[in-house]
């Protein structure tokens, strides 16, 4: 009887594992389980709710009772959710017998609870289970139960909203890695070139002891030996000068290979993504993480990295240079360094958190600005430059406040380093004085030490700033790997089937769709032949492009399966499975580029005359042909200006160019008026001539070439025939036609019935 | 129940709305709307059927009977899910995606902030943050929290 496997207790929280365990009887197995965050009053609460194979189970995390509803007809468990927060009901034939309320967050455990639900309903009045359509695989991190086309686990991910962690920064060792023999260089040039930049100080202690105090007390100065250090000066500079640029040359070299390759990797991944990924992240977010935050990353590798990295080495060769020379006043100079320092990056701390506030008040003024322009006709038109420009004058003030506040901090900061460096030098001052009195070091040696100790308390204030810079890094390291991470969910067959060519015949067997918890599409059966034409019609919601992004595998089905002329989709190369599409949107993008390469986009090596008779045959060819530079003109944002019909000729010319066997119009027609609409259904005709086409419109006229139209209804195909059978069925469709002829004036009911907008259509 | 207008409103076994119209039309799982959620929240409700449309505008919850408005209002109150932070326990790290600790008007919570972009501004002190799972969190007057919460709450403004 144990047919799914079943859960052992020990994924539950542990607060529940006693409870549950002494609530259930004999040959009883808990199959799924969930825990509910909220009562039915929406307050803060645990509860859990248990599906066994004998009955559902409940309890409040305070209450003592657990209830139980035995298995019976018309039980039946639910879900719906509104604004973030689910309900989960159970009714019986008469009423609800309970319910419970949680957070959205856990949707697969629920959609489990209920699959387990049902199937053990089922199995209680017919004694039947359900074959296993497919194994079920566990998330190894979260437990939660995964569908198997998902490669990745959607709680998982979605809980991944972890603080990066400083260690993010390690990985990027996979773009240093081919660059290994170059860093070693870089840090052996930036061993030396500090080793040079601290013999100068060194040279001042002999300079001092030999030549300068001899001669004070009376002796000539000895040239030999002036000559012998000064050059050992001049040497050193050089040799400093020199090393310091080899080794910031090589480092920026590296650095900037290591950032462009990070940059061309993010970008290849994200472009190999789904759709899906695409549509649940903002473009300027992605933009700004493949620009911007790999420019973050770059600079702190080839400039803060590099400095903190010198400053270390030059910290403890300068200490080892003291200690040898005298430990005692080496010890002095040194304890206090890391009291300074901490000081310095208690005030920086304050000092970060002001410029992130700054930062942020800088965006508002920008958002401001960014609101205002672009509706500048808007704010025009019912006159209200004065309250756009008191908005602008609100933000700016508070941006003013913080700017003043953060300043106060930012003000003091340089003198506060510069006395805290003071102090410092005045403890090695009275310390070397009175070791100096004590004869036991020279002139010199306080010297040098005093050289030497004041280059490194200017280096503090930057070594402080190390803290939030790689903060700041390794939470640019995070976005990027966040992308990078990302597997495809729709993924490249491992063994994929190569077709030549194709005769196009597209058959969805069982085809469902679920996106998250909301299931889209359900049960969808359909053969369409090679060559032939069908329409999706139905209101907005009701799964016309869900169908067709599923064809196009812009997702992957998550039940059932799509064939090409037998062959699972899924088992076809993407590209090359692409290749045979051609996709015609209502909102036609043009590229920045001419005309000619715009018609050429998915066939790049296309000729001239292949170019133009696609144009001709899209009735694309006059209209090119009055622009100044014809087919050379210059298209897309910052080019010539074209009317949404002429966009959408060229897009139909370049569907027709690559010659695809399969066909996708999707709404082509609907943003353009009469007029034009008429040339590009000249324009399609020619275009859908033999191919399998599938186009959705709103408007019910333009699709009566179609052979069949299948009529969809949240997610379900109700109807299928085509024009006339269905309006002679009196069902669906029938309404769906006249609720759009009612809208039409009667003198002219084909043309208005096109131009009257999708509105209408949508509302029904 | 009868209503004044005509109308009749009650809650079937089901625990769903039933609302029949003059005519004796009757609509299961009707529910109410509030216009103006955050800024004026007993202002303008709307009864809405489960097609989207509107079947009745209720300008405001005081004017109706007695026994819709406690209908109407323990329906509200159990599709309302809006927590009021009253403190600011505890946020894991000052860079997001964070954890947030709070102490809210239906109890201890906890939830997780993806960026400060979620932080919206309603006034010039109330704020309204959003979680990673579109839940809305309502701050109603900053100035009026703790010193404690204060201070965690203005890292992110």
């Amino acid at each position: 009887m144990q047919q799914i496997q079943s859960l052992s207790l020990n994924n539950l929280p542990s607060i529940w594992v006693e409870a549950l365990s002494s609530q259930l009887i004999a040959e009883e197995n808990v199959l799924a389980w969930l825990e509910i965050d909220l009562d039915t009053q929406l307050h803060f609460a645990t509860s859990l709710v248990v599906v066994t194979n004998k009955r559902v189970l409940t309890k409040m995390a305070s209450d003592e009772i657990w209830q139980e509803w035995r298995y019976q007809k018309d039980l039946l468990l639910t879900q719906r959710d509104y604004a973030g927060v689910g309900c989960l009901e159970l009714f019986d034939a008469h009423a609800r017998l309970a319910y419970w309320r949680y957070r959205l967050g856990n949707d697969i455990a629920v959609s489990r609870l209920i699959a387990c639900f049902t199937q053990q309903r089922d199995y209680y009045l017919t004694g039947k289970l359900p074959v296993a359509e497919y194994t079920q695989i566990q998330c190894p991190n979260c437990t939660a139960f995964l569908s198997s086309e998902q490669e990745e686990c959607p709680v998982c991910d979605k809980q991944s909203h972890a603080p990066p962690s400083t260690w993010t920064l390690l990985r990027l060792w996979r773009f240093a890695k081919p660059y290994k023999g170059r860093l070693l260089i870089g840090f052996l040039l930036t061993l030396c070139s500090t080793a040079a930049t601290l013999v100068p100080p060194y040279l001042t202690m002999p300079l001092m002891d030999n030549v300068l105090i001899p001669y004070q007390n009376g002796q000539p100065i000895n040239t030999d030996l002036v000559t012998l250090y000064l050059s050992g000066l001049l040497v050193a500079a050089v040799l400093a000068w020199m090393l310091g640029w080899a080794r910031t040359y090589m480092l920026a070299l590296v650095s900037e290979r290591i950032g462009a390759d990070l940059r061309t990797t993010t970008y290849e991944h994200l472009l190999s993504l789904s759709q899906e990924y695409f549509g649940g992240k903002r473009t300027g977010d992605l933009m700004a993480r493949i620009g911007a935050e790999t420019d973050r990353i770059n600079l702190f590798i080839s400039l803060h990295l590099l400095d903190f990295a010198t400053d270390v080495i030059m910290i403890v060769m300068t200490a080892a240079i003291l200690i040898s020379i005298n430990p005692w006043l080496a010890l002095v100079t040194l304890v206090p360094l890391p009291i300074i320092a901490w000081l310095i990056h208690l005030v920086r701390d304050r000092l970060r958190i002001g410029f992130e506030k700054v930062d942020r008040i800088w965006a508002e003024v920008n958002n401001v600005l960014a609101d205002t322009i672009p509706g500048i006709r808007v704010v025009k038109a019912f006159a209200q430059e004065k309250r756009e420009a008191a908005r602008f004058h609100a933000a700016n003030q508070r941006n003013l406040q913080i700017n003043d506040r953060v300043n106060r901090i930012w003000s003091l900061f340089t003198p506060t380093v510069t006395l805290l460096t003071e102090v410092g030098l005045l403890v090695v001052w009275v310390f070397g004085i009175w070791q100096i009195s004590k004869d036991e070091i020279t002139v010199g040696v306080l010297t040098a030490f005093l050289a030497y100790i004041g280059r490194f308390y200017m280096r503090l204030d930057t070594m402080s700033r190390i803290v939030s810079v790689t903060q700041k890094a390794a939470a640019g390291t995070k976005r990027i790997f966040d992308i990078l991470d990302h597997v495809s969910s729709v993924p490249e067959s491992s063994n994929p089937v190569h077709l030549s060519a194709i005769q196009g015949q597209i058959e969805l067997r069982n085809v469902g769709f679920r996106y998250g918890t909301r299931s889209i599409t359900r049960d969808i059966n359909l053969v369409i032949k090679p060559g032939e034409m069908i329409g999706l019609v139905g209101h907005s919601g009701s799964g016309k492009s869900t169908l067709v992004n599923l064809i196009c595998r812009f997702y992957d089905v998550t039940e059932g399966m799509i064939l090409i002329d037998g062959h699972d989709i899924r088992s076809l190369p993407i590209a090359e499975y692409r290749k045979h599409i051609g996709l015609v949107l209502q909102e036609p993008f043009l590229f920045y580029g001419t005309i000619a390469e715009n018609i050429a986009y998915g066939k790049p090596d296309a000729t001239r005359s292949e170019i133009v008779s696609a144009a001709r045959a899209a009735h694309a060819h006059e209209f090119i042909l009055r622009l100044p530079h014809g087919y050379d003109s210059l298209v897309g944002e910052r080019g010539q200006a074209l009317s949404g019909g002429e966009r959408q000729r060229i897009s139909i010319a370049r569907a027709l160019l690559i010659d695809p066997r399969i066909l996708i119009l999707d709404e082509a027609t609907s943003s353009v008026d009469t007029t034009t609409e008429k040339d590009i259904q000249k324009a399609l005709d020619n275009l859908v001539l033999g191919r399998t086409t599938i186009a959705i419109a709103h408007r019910l006229s333009t699709l009566r070439e179609a052979s069949r139209l299948i009529v969809l209804d949240r997610g379900r195909i109700v109807e299928i025939g085509n024009h006339a059978e269905l309006m002679a069925r009196e069902g669906y469709y029938y309404r769906l036609y006249l609720a759009q002829a009612r809208n039409v004036d009667t003198e002219d009911r084909a043309i208005v019935s096109v131009t009257e907008h999708s509105a209408a259509g949508e509302r029904i | 129940m009868s209503g004044a207008d005509g109308y009749q409103l009650n809650r079937n076994s089901y625990g769903r709305l039933v609302f029949t119209d003059r005519s004796g039309l009757m609509q299961e799982g009707v529910v109410p709307v509030r216009s103006f959620p955050i800024t004026d929240p007993d202002q303008g409700i709307a009864l809405i059927n489960s097609h989207g449309r509107e079947l009745l505008w209720i300008e405001r919850l005081a004017d109706l009977p007695e026994d819709y408005r406690a209908l109407i209002e323990s329906e509200l109150a159990s599709r309302e899910f809006m927590p009021e932070i009253k403190r600011v326990l505890k946020v894991s790290s000052f860079i997001t995606p964070n954890t947030w600790q709070v102490e809210t008007d239906r109890g201890e919570s906890t939830f997780i902030l993806k960026g400060e972009e979620d932080i919206r501004r309603l006034t010039a002190s109330s704020l309204m943050i959003t979680d990673s799972y579109g839940i809305h969190f309502l701050i109603r007057d900053r100035l009026a929290l703790d010193r404690h919460s204060r201070k965690l709450l203005d890292h992110f403004l």
